[in-house]
């Protein structure tokens, strides 16, 4: 149902939002319409991650920053096999892109792959209007999809809400696949020779998460996010990570009973965003909605343990409920805030002190944002070698 | 863990006098830097020689010491003070030089003074090239990327020319250590050119090393702005996209921010690599900026240098992000970390968080090549611009076409009507940066270039280019639509296009413009800088204007004044006009206004979100002013707008302010009228019975010629409505009068040529003053040491006068009174005399605030600008008085005998220009203003005080050695009591022999040497030339002759500026020169504070 803005770059479009507001600009990508949550990013650089990250399934992404395509689209940026926003809000797309690496436009790319866009529209005033109200549903229209406002408005109103969406199945890998460990000269290992095995549960995986693994040393057994305790500990791993992904927490009762199997079990764990959020649930934290997320590239999170602030990268639009002035007494022993969020002292990060379990809501794998957090990973790998648990290795 | 507690006073150094690559950032960061150490209760003294800053307004530093910064002053101050600590890394390379030395010889250590927010380990590292390199290995090893150009040090021009051999032959980098902004770096292609580069590198680095690089020319660079905290938490304030690529000066570049072509995996290498960077070089707190270069084909990443300290570059990046670099550098040097430190812009978030931009910043360079029209305009990697201007939009096209448009110059603004010239023709001009090669491109692109070629001529990222065409595409839209619907013009501006491109190129008047797009409700709204892309609220009114959806200007109860600030800094108006609004800023708010600043120029205070109620960032056309006056107007009551203390930028506007029925205060529209305006002018002198000069006006050189016989050679002659002297000129005979003429671009019927009767030999008077209408307040009087005909910005003064008695005082008062009045001034007016005989001639009165009144108000401890503000809007001098704001009694005329006597002294940028030959440019002061920046000397005596001035600006004057005198032959009488007072203090004089003889006959023995024309001697006699470049000589003095013969001394005086050797082009100069040595001698040169000097002359007053 979609058709190129290209040639014909004066289509218009129109964004509605789901409390009225409207605003006029031009298609951009796929001529057509789309739903989805409205959020914003505020990262400058890594717009191609940040449309590939499989957590930004269902969502219509507003770029705070205006010039966005100025690099083009090349093929090793990409965090997933496919474009998951469902929509896009740019004020001034690249017309030219100039890098070394790009092998084409990103209007071709999002056109390419049926993503509806705007541009040129008060992309600053959309923002604030986020900010005030909070994250919402929003429609973009563009070419035949254009009719009068009150049907639009009607069409929004009906689409689906992200809270209580079940959506980690949608994105995540059908089969399970092997991401190699890499050896110190960053060559491939064969599969079967790594020091320590990773299994991998994909609520919406980057491709960078294994990758910063397999730079380690670690074989990354990445499994669909329907595995099963018997899947996982098939693989005889050394650790178990639960990745990020999109939705509601509140909905993700398989991964959260896995993960108590693991913690039961006392393997290593680690888990990134929604991995968090799971695992906060299964410590018996709730989570809840943030008002519009944290979305970006320059978040501020310090590191409780030793006091250090990291700048780092941000998407997740829910969080964990876990007092920040206290150790905690879970089912799996005491648990405390391992990192917290300095804007606005949302929880970052939980960590199990009597169990090898620690996970942070940010994005330690960056892709896009700073490397600051990558230190996660080394921490994940030590608690692997220094924790042999019993029966895990034959 | 806050604050230290084991620090209570520190000592801050300033970077001194403004020059080309040391400007007014330093103000800007070190008021900050004050402002917050004050504020955590410790004692802050302060030392910089610069009075035109308002970081040595009294109120800013505890103690604020005017004297000149060198080791030997700063240790009689800290030997004074004793402070705790000394904060070096806020005054530029000045400072951190200044605080090397002191660190070097035992200073710091012998009284306990802790070196605070670097260590010298840290500064060497950064500063030194092969330190640095060392540095960048070992990040190489650490995180496996970032690399150093292939480079060889040299000592020597052996090691020189070998070098180039190691590298691989030509072109390669010549960059001499411990310079700044990279003074004597450049391109070498060929031998010659290397021996010229490379041997002025040697001389100019202190530690006489050069450092050659293989070229890389024409790559991507970029700039990072990185802070650290003592408990290594690092972030990225900013980072800086050059526009033009490698080979010209960051400082000389078009920049944008943040950066526009890198994915998010290269900006990521950039930023591991500048955080391993300044832990590898232990920037402990701080700031600090790191150039990369990168390879467009490949990605390839050079670390270029990095600046351990505040730069240029952080005070933009500072504007550009809204995260004040220099303020919180000022904490963390005291000991708090950056997530202790509140986010002054959202109030709520804390500075230990990278800034993130939803808008675009262009910085555009501001050059005077026009003011020395020897010099080779190429840019290269030794900056050569004198100030910037800065633009936000919300996107690259509209930012750009602000900037140019702020730059406030004739052709800065892309231009789309008239036949663009030939393609070719115009891609190889293209080749050679240049001030305005982006204009070029935009011709080349009219003319039909297509993208590559352009970026096959200039290397300017296809991204760039790409803008570039959408600028035209639009240009072309509008050249070619039938009527200006709003969807296009929307579109125009949304793309930067201002009212004036419109109407050139729709054929139409700008207001005409202004009118349709006004009808059609096409108007901007003002965007928040924020630091956060409106993640979070903005309590601080930081706006920009763009052509969006949204206003987020907020309604206010109070009435505001708006203040219109002086734009980029360039020679005749720079800092010292930031200076006034800034006053004028700080007294209104204390009024009970809200005070809104307009200004465009990212290195001043007046940019500071925190100097005025509200900032915006905006060119100070008049467009883009009525558009904040129209923003203004809704948000609240407006009180009045400001023009006259910016300089004559806001001061041109003020007409047609008025007549779009804005309110200006202050003087009126019509009274700036009659003070420029010659005819005007000369009716109010003749009604006040006061003697002007003879002259005329011509649009001819017929009518030249007529005024000038009938006034008699020489005349000085200049264009109308000018400042700084630009264009003036003392023409001696008819055949250069034709010449002038003949060159002369801006004369036309609106605009004459003003011939002046040249009055040699007269004493050059400036006066300063406040009128409210019924009262005069005589601000100061100021006598110039050089005769007139020298532009007052380029002569030292002295204040109070010293050769003036009571008589000439109360002369003064009662003309400066009569013009006041004659003219209607309300608020300030500087006035210029000429005592010929004793006759008192008014050469121009100027119905604003000058360059010296920062200079006088700090003389005489009066805030001369917060007064004139204040008389705008309505107060009088007697209120003021009452008030407190103003002396009871007496004013900056009647000062008591033992006030102390000050003496401004201008700093000139010869060094910083070569003519195409590469050989520097005449050191001859004329009546064009030529100076970039000032120094004041304060102290009991005149000789004391001139010596200080001296130190100051060029270095300590000598006490003893080899003095080269030739002086032209008006000059040879009086030459003759200060050569014999220069051999009474132990000096060997030398002097050609038409000099030597003089002298002779006089009794003073000189040494005759060569002149340069006549080459060295048989017996290899040296010329004076050489001898001043084997360092052999250790004063000149050389006056030129007449017209012709100026030429004669010009090899003496540029080997002067290449040796650093003290060069005196005027009698009077040597006259005041030889008192500073006398007083020298007698020793025990003092410091003493402003704030003890006030003391003292408040005392005297009462």
């Amino acid at each position: 149902m979609t058709t190129s803005t290209r040639g014909a770059v004066k289509t218009p479009a129109v964004l509605v939002l789901e409390d009225g507001r409207i605003f006029r600009g031009r298609a951009y990508g796929a001529v057509g319409e789309t739903f989805g949550e409205a959020v914003f990013s505020t990262g400058m650089t890594g717009y191609q991650e940040t449309l590939t990250d499989p957590s930004y399934h269902r969502q219509v992404v507003v770029m705070t920053a205006p010039h966005v395509g100025n690099t083009g689209v090349n093929d090793e940026d990409p965090e997933s096999r496919r474009i998951w926003v469902s929509g896009y809000v740019v004020r001034d797309p690249a017309r030219v892109p100039s890098n070394w690496r790009s092998r084409r436009s990103l209007d071709e790319e999002l056109e390419r792959q049926g993503v509806v866009g705007i541009s040129g529209i008060d992309t600053r005033a959309l923002t604030r209007h986020l900010r005030e109200r909070g994250a919402m549903r929003v429609g973009i229209f563009s070419g035949d999809a254009v009719s009068g406002d009150a049907e639009l408005l009607a069409k929004v109103q009906d689409a689906p809400q992200m809270k209580g969406a079940n959506l980690s199945a949608e994105v995540a890998t059908k089969e399970t696949y092997v991401v190699p460990a890499l050896g110190p000269d960053g060559e491939t290992l064969p599969i079967g020779t790594a020091k320590l095995t990773v299994a991998a549960v994909d609520l919406g995986i980057k491709g960078m998460t294994p990758q910063r693994m397999a730079e380690r040393g670690i074989e990354v057994h990445v499994l669909p996010a329907t595995a099963t305790a018997d899947d996982v500990y098939a693989v005889n791993p050394d650790g178990v990570f639960f990745s990020n992904g999109p939705g509601d927490p509140a909905t993700a009762d398989g991964p959260v009973a896995l993960m108590r199997a693991v913690l039961e079990r006392g393997t290593p764990l680690f888990g990134i965003c929604f991995g968090n959020q799971i695992l906060g649930r299964a410590l018996g934290f709730g989570t809840y909605k943030l008002k519009y997320g944290h979305r970006g590239i320059n978040q501020p999170v310090q590191d409780r343990t030793t006091g250090k602030v990291e700048v780092t990268a941000h998407n997740h639009g829910f969080a964990v409920d876990a007092p920040l002035d206290r150790v905690s007494d879970t089912p799996y022993g005491r648990a405390e805030v391992s990192h917290v969020c300095l804007n606005d002292q949302v929880v970052e990060g939980l960590q199990l002190l009597d169990r090898p379990a620690f996970s942070v809501q940010y994005h330690p794998e960056a892709a896009a944002g700073p490397h600051d957090a990558a230190y996660l990973f080394d921490r994940f790998t030590s608690l692997m070698n220094t924790v042999p648990m019993e029966g895990q290795r034959a | 863990m806050p604050k230290r507690t084991d620090i209570q006073s520190v000592l801050v150094i300033g970077s001194g006098p403004i020059v080309i690559g040391q400007a007014a950032e330093f103000d800007y960061s070190g008021t900050q830097a004050c402002r917050v150490l004050k504020a955590e209760g410790l004692r802050v003294i302060l030392v910089n020689s610069n009075p035109a800053t308002i970081m040595t307004d009294p109120e800013i530093a505890d103690a604020t010491y005017v004297e000149p910064i060198t080791p030997e002053f700063v240790e009689k101050i800290i030997a004074k003070e004793r402070p705790d600590a000394l904060l070096p890394t806020l005054g530029g390379q000045t400072a951190l030089n200044t605080a090397i030395s002191l660190h070097g010889n035992g200073v710091l250590e012998k009284y306990g003074v802790e070196l605070i927010g670097a260590n010298v380990e840290a500064i060497n590292k950064g500063e030194d090239r092969d330190l640095f390199k060392e540095v960048v290995e070992a990040v190489n090893a650490k995180i496996g990327h970032g690399e150093s150009a292939r480079s060889v040090i040299c000592h020597s021009m052996d090691d020189v020319l070998k070098g180039v051999d190691e590298l691989g032959g030509y072109p390669v980098v010549v960059r001499p250590s411990f310079t700044m902004g990279g003074a004597g770096s450049g391109f070498a292609h060929n031998e010659d050119e290397l021996r010229r580069i490379a041997g002025q590198g040697l001389t100019l680095s202190p530690t006489t090393e050069v450092l050659l690089e293989e070229s890389i020319l024409g790559w991507k660079e970029y700039e990072l702005e990185l802070m650290r905290d003592k408990n290594d938490n690092v972030v990225v304030v900013c980072s800086i996209e050059n526009f033009d690529p490698m080979g010209v000066h960051t400082g000389d570049s078009i920049t944008v921010a943040p950066a526009m072509t890198l994915t998010d995996r290269e900006y990521q290498t950039l930023r591991d690599v500048g955080i391993a960077i300044i832990r590898e070089v232990g920037v402990d707190t701080g700031g600090c900026n790191i150039q990369f270069a990168v390879d467009p084909a490949d990605g390839r990443v050079i670390v270029i240098e990095m600046n351990p300290r505040v730069s240029r570059s952080s005070a933009l990046a500072s504007k550009a992000t809204g995260f004040p670099i220099a303020k919180i550098a000022a904490k963390l040097a005291v000991g708090y970390t950056l997530d202790e430190i509140p986010n002054d812009i959202t109030e709520k978030t804390p500075a230990s968080f990278e800034p993130t931009l939803d808008y675009v910043v262009v910085k555009a360079p501001r050059f005077a090549f026009e003011k020395f029209p020897q010099a080779d305009s190429t840019l290269t990697t030794t900056m050569k611009s004198v100030g910037e201007a800065m633009a936000i939009g919300r996107n690259f096209t509209e930012a750009l076409q602000k900037a140019l448009r702020s730059l406030e110059k004739k052709g800065s603004q892309f231009t789309f009507t008239g036949r663009p010239g030939d393609k070719y023709t115009l891609l190889r001009a293209a080749v050679r940066p240049t001030d305005g090669r982006i204009n070029t491109v935009m011709q080349a692109i009219r003319a039909g270039a297509t993208p590559q070629e352009v970026f096959d001529a200039t290397k300017i990222d296809p991204w760039f280019v790409d803008q570039l065409f959408l600028i035209k595409e639009i240009a072309d839209e509008l050249t070619a639509a039938e009527k200006l619907d709003p969807e296009l013009l929307a579109e125009a501006k949304r793309h930067g296009f201002s009212d004036a491109q419109i109407a050139e190129i729709r054929g139409l008047r700008e207001d005409v413009v202004r009118e349709v797009r006004h009808a059609l409700g096409v108007r901007p709204v003002y965007k928040t800088v924020d630091t956060c892309a409106a993640e979070f609220a903005a309590k601080t009114p930081y706006f920009y204007s763009s052509y969006d959806e949204e206003t987020e200007v907020a309604p206010r109860e109070k009435p505001a004044v708006i203040i219109l600030g002086s734009g980029p800094n360039r020679i005749g108006q720079g800092i010292e006009f930031d200076y006034s609004c800034v006053h004028a800023s700080f007294a209104l708010s204390d009024a009970g206004y809200e005070t809104v600043m307009v200004n465009c120029n990212p290195e001043t205070v007046s940019t500071d979100y925190d100097t005025s109620d509200r900032l915006y960032f905006e060119p100070l056309t008049l467009e883009d002013v009525l558009e904040i006056v129209h923003a203004e107007s809704l948000a609240g009551p407006i009180a009045g707008v400001v023009v006259q203390l910016g300089g004559q930028t806001p001061l041109g506007l003020s007409q047609a302010l008025k007549d779009n029925g804005v309110p200006v205060v202050g003087t009126s529209p019509e009274a700036i009228h009659a003070a420029e305006d010659r005819g005007a002018f000369g009716r109010v002198l003749a009604e006040a019975g006061l003697p002007a000069p003879k002259h005329g006006t011509a649009t001819t050189f017929a009518e030249a010629k007529a005024i000038a016989d009938e006034i008699g050679y020489p005349v000085l002659v200049r264009p109308s409505y000018v400042l700084g002297g630009r264009g003036m000129e003392i023409v001696y005979d008819e055949t250069r009068l034709s010449a002038y003429i003949e060159e002369s671009t801006e004369i036309s019927p609106s605009r004459p040529v003003l011939v002046d009767r040249f009055l040699d030999d007269a004493i050059e008077i400036d006066v300063d003053a406040l009128y409210d209408g019924h009262e005069l307040y005589l601000g100061g009087v100021m006598e110039h040491i050089e005769e007139a005909g020298i532009h007052s910005g380029d002569s030292a003064c002295a204040l109070p006068p010293i050769t003036l008695g009571g008589h000439d005082i109360k002369r003064l008062r009662a003309s400066t009174e009569a013009i006041a009045k004659g003219v209607g001034v309300r608020g300030l007016i500087n006035i210029q005399f000429a005592m010929a005989g004793d006759i008192l001639y008014v050469l121009e009165a100027n119905p604003r605030a000058s360059r010296t009144v920062p200079f006088t108000s700090k003389a005489t401890a009066v805030p001369l600008a917060k007064a004139a503000a204040r008389i705008s809007l309505g107060a009088t001098v007697a209120e003021l008085r009452a008030e407190g704001l103003l002396p009871a009694t007496g004013d900056g005329g009647e000062l008591p005998l033992d006030a102390p006597i000050s003496v401004k002294e201008a700093v000139m940028p010869w060094s910083r220009f070569r003519d195409i030959q590469g050989r520097g440019v005449d050191t001859v002061l004329g009546p064009e203003m030529r100076s970039t920046g000032e120094v004041m000397g304060i102290d009991t005596v005149f000789g004391t005080a001139y010596a200080k001035s001296q130190a100051g600006a060029y270095g300590p004057l000598p006490t003893k050695g080899r003095a080269f005198i030739s002086v032209a032959n008006r000059d040879k009488r009086s030459m003759i009591f200060p050569a014999r007072e220069l051999v009474a203090h132990g000096f060997e004089l030398l002097a050609t022999s038409g000099t030597a003889e003089v002298l002779k006959r006089n009794g003073i023995n000189a040494t005759v040497v060569r002149k340069q024309s006549e080459g060295e001697g048989p017996n290899g006699e040296k010329t004076i030339v050489q001898l001043i470049h084997d360092g052999q000589v250790d004063l000149i003095v050389n006056t030129p002759y007449g017209t012709g013969g100026r030429l004669d001394g010009y090899d003496i005086r540029t080997a002067a500026v290449a040796r650093s050797v003290p060069c005196l082009t005027t009698v009077q100069g040597l006259a005041a020169a030889v008192q500073g040595i006398d007083a020298l001698h007698h020793g025990g040169v003092g410091v003493r504070s402003l704030q003890e000097h006030a003391e003292r002359l408040t005392a005297a007053r009462d």
